[in-house]
């Protein structure tokens, strides 16, 4: 194993343990009801930050995938009866299809159509979820939407939903890192840094770019189906553009393209609604201006200070 | 202002309420007949037009300087109309006065967007700098919402509201309005790079900027008039549709996304492609809004951005510029 490998499986094995222990302090149903929806954005800013850090594109519309992910599981098993497990798989094959359809002609081209193609697709899914209120419940939401079973009994409390859920969390940040590692991981980071050469080496950009980007919309929509099936309703509010800023501005506070960036966004964001009352309010000048500050004077997030600390750390001891 | 100003006064215009295939316009008995129809709908579409296409104006002028999309460009929108409600309504100011202020106003927290924040970023990365905008607007909005609140601002339009009729066709005089100052600021901004050294100076650094440094132009200077300029049409677009849409702190967003479609259909950073794009798209929305569907008028301007991506990245009007990796 490499260096490297090492010390994120020492990472994750930190990571797997506090998830194991933090039930036993954690008594109270809203606790564990916040820790949940931190899992559910750390697997969509996870999925987040490889289509920034591998493709440098940033998408401002993950909010849609996490939304259709949500939707079609909902629809599916609600009104048609479909198991929920089938209802997700089909779910991210829809995911899959809409990022595709998104990706391929944008992700062609330089600069950064893709922000605003994405985007513009966030606002036809708000409004598409709005307007086919037979369909979808409208602007009131859909609800009756059946949870998950697992081995006979139905993940329907916090407690095991939270088991659940952090074990898909931990399973997206397996495969990121193994993604990170493959043949194609190494050609995306050579592609970031040097797109002609590594054009020039073979490597097939927009089919590679392509790829990430289903991949990472395919986070976003399994982390949906997995809300859709916990919170039993849903609404078209929870899956506007400003979420999909939220979300970026998550994957940027953690750290941009860093393996463990988006799980440090999300799990710093995410709590903070919940410690500051007056947050609601202020949300917009709050996050507007966190993002503002941290992009001019610290653009690589909180994982960027953790490699900087080090890193001065390592140079005072030499 | 009457009720009609904010239930909808015109079929198609940035708004999505309106429910076509009734007569129109409302209370005229009916009978309408399919020709006045479509000129109602071409009337309403280069009105609506016109302020996509200044949109688009102001990110091509960004654009072309500093190769960054401009995401605060809709903020710049949003302020335009609740500056003008405030001067209007709040200071009591005549309207060429308050319009000015505005105008002013509107440029100045475009410049301060580039002072203040782009030009400090410690990382040149066009991904960094375009979500520094991102974030600016964010900031823009909530420090809109806290001085503003949510509520929507009804401004009156600039001339007594006597219908107007055309081939057919009713409007109002705000109409001619948006598509008077529009055109009068099309011709101010030709003028201005073409005839002046600033403008041409501009235009210089937009083509190479070292070249133009070593021509002895200041080009942080340039960069800083491109953002008071895009701020300042940005401003001019948001008093423009005040009267039709009334102000509010985020009514920016979605027709600044238009116009950033407009952009991207004449050739993003094309200034003609930029005028006839927003023109394009205005009565393409209009009469998809009344031949099609209402509902899903907002949603033509993604689908026509998708398919031009998809189809001719260059734009309708662009010479196949748009690079590709």
């Amino acid at each position: 194993m490499t260096r490297g490998g090492r010390i994120f499986a020492l990472q994750l094995a930190a990571l797997a343990l506090a998830v194991l222990l933090l039930p036993l302090l954690v008594g109270n149903p809203y606790h564990l009801n916040v820790l949940n929806v931190m899992a559910l954005m750390v697997i969509v800013v996870t999925g987040l930050n490889l289509l920034i850090g591998f493709a440098g594109h940033i998408s401002l519309g993950h909010a849609a995938f996490f939304g259709l992910g949500a939707y079609v599981s909902a629809i599916l098993s609600a009104t048609y009866g479909l198991n929920p497990w089938l209802a997700m798989l089909a779910a991210a094959a829809a995911v899959a299809l809409l990022a595709l359809v998104i990706g391929l002609p944008t992700l062609r081209l330089a600069g950064n159509y893709l922000v605003m193609a994405t985007l513009g697709g966030n606002l036809i899914f708000t409004t598409v979820l709005l307007q086919l209120d037979q369909v979808t419940g409208g602007p009131s939401g859909f609800s009756g939407i059946p949870p998950l079973s697992l081995f006979g009994r139905a993940i329907v409390d916090d407690q095991s939903f939270y088991w659940l859920v952090w074990a898909a969390a931990l399973l997206g940040l397996v495969v990121a890192r193994n993604l990170a590692q493959s043949r194609v991981g190494r050609g995306l980071r050579a592609l970031r840094d040097a797109p002609a050469a590594a054009a020039a080496l073979g490597v097939d950009v927009a089919r590679y770019k392509t790829g990430v980007f289903i991949i990472s919309a395919l986070y976003a929509g399994v982390a949906g189906s997995l809300h859709a099936h916990y919170f039993g309703i849903i609404a078209p509010k929870s899956f506007d553009i400003f979420v999909s800023v939220e979300l970026v501005t998550m994957c940027l506070v953690g750290g941009m393209g860093s393996l463990w960036g988006g799980f440090l966004g999300a799990a710093f964001l995410t709590p903070l609604p919940q410690v500051l009352h007056v947050f609601d309010e202020y949300k917009d000048i709050f996050y507007g201006g966190v993002l503002l500050v941290l992009l001019i004077y610290q653009p690589h997030g909180l994982a960027g200070l953790w490699t900087r600390l080090r890193a001065l750390r390592s140079s005072e001891t030499a | 202002m009457t009720p009609a100003a904010i239930t909808g006064k015109f079929p198609g215009i940035l708004y999505t309420k309106y429910k076509t295939g009734g007569p129109w316009p409302p209370g005229r008995g009916g009978r309408v007949s399919g020709a006045e129809q479509l000129s109602q709908y071409l009337i309403s579409g280069l009105t609506t037009g016109a302020v996509y296409a200044l949109v688009a104006l102001g990110f091509c002028l960004i654009y072309n300087t500093t190769h960054i999309v401009n995401f605060a460009q809709g903020d710049f929108l949003s302020l335009g109309g609740l500056l003008l409600y405030s001067l209007l309504a709040g200071a009591g100011l005549a309207l060429p006065l308050a319009f000015s202020l505005t105008v002013l106003g509107a440029a100045l927290v475009g410049a301060a967007l580039e002072r203040l924040a782009l030009r400090q970023a410690r990382s040149r990365e066009v991904t960094v700098l375009i979500f520094i905008t991102v974030a600016a607007s964010v900031l823009l909005r909530g420090v809109f919402k806290e001085i503003w609140g949510k509520q929507a601002l009804a401004v009156p339009s600039f001339s007594p509201e006597t219908p107007l009729r055309l081939l057919g066709a009713t409007f109002t005089p705000q109409n001619l309005w948006v598509v008077g100052i529009t055109l009068a600021a099309i011709a101010g901004l030709g003028w201005f790079f073409n005839r002046t050294l600033t403008g041409k100076a501009m235009r210089a650094v937009a083509i190479n900027p070292r070249a133009a440094a070593l021509m002895g132009i200041d080009v942080e200077r340039m960069l800083l008039y491109s953002f008071a300029l895009a701020g300042g049409l940005g401003g001019v677009a948001g008093m423009l549709i005040t009267p039709i849409t009334t102000a509010s702190y985020a009514v920016g967003v979605v027709i600044g996304l238009k116009g950033f479609a407009a952009a991207v259909l004449g050739g993003y950073g094309s200034f003609v492609g930029a005028v006839a794009g927003g023109l394009g798209l205005g009565l393409l929305e209009s009469l998809g809004a009344g031949l099609l569907s209402s509902a899903y008028k907002d949603v033509i301007a993604f689908v026509v951005l998708l398919l031009v991506l998809f189809l001719r990245p260059q734009g309708l009007l662009g010479r196949g510029e748009a690079a590709r990796v």
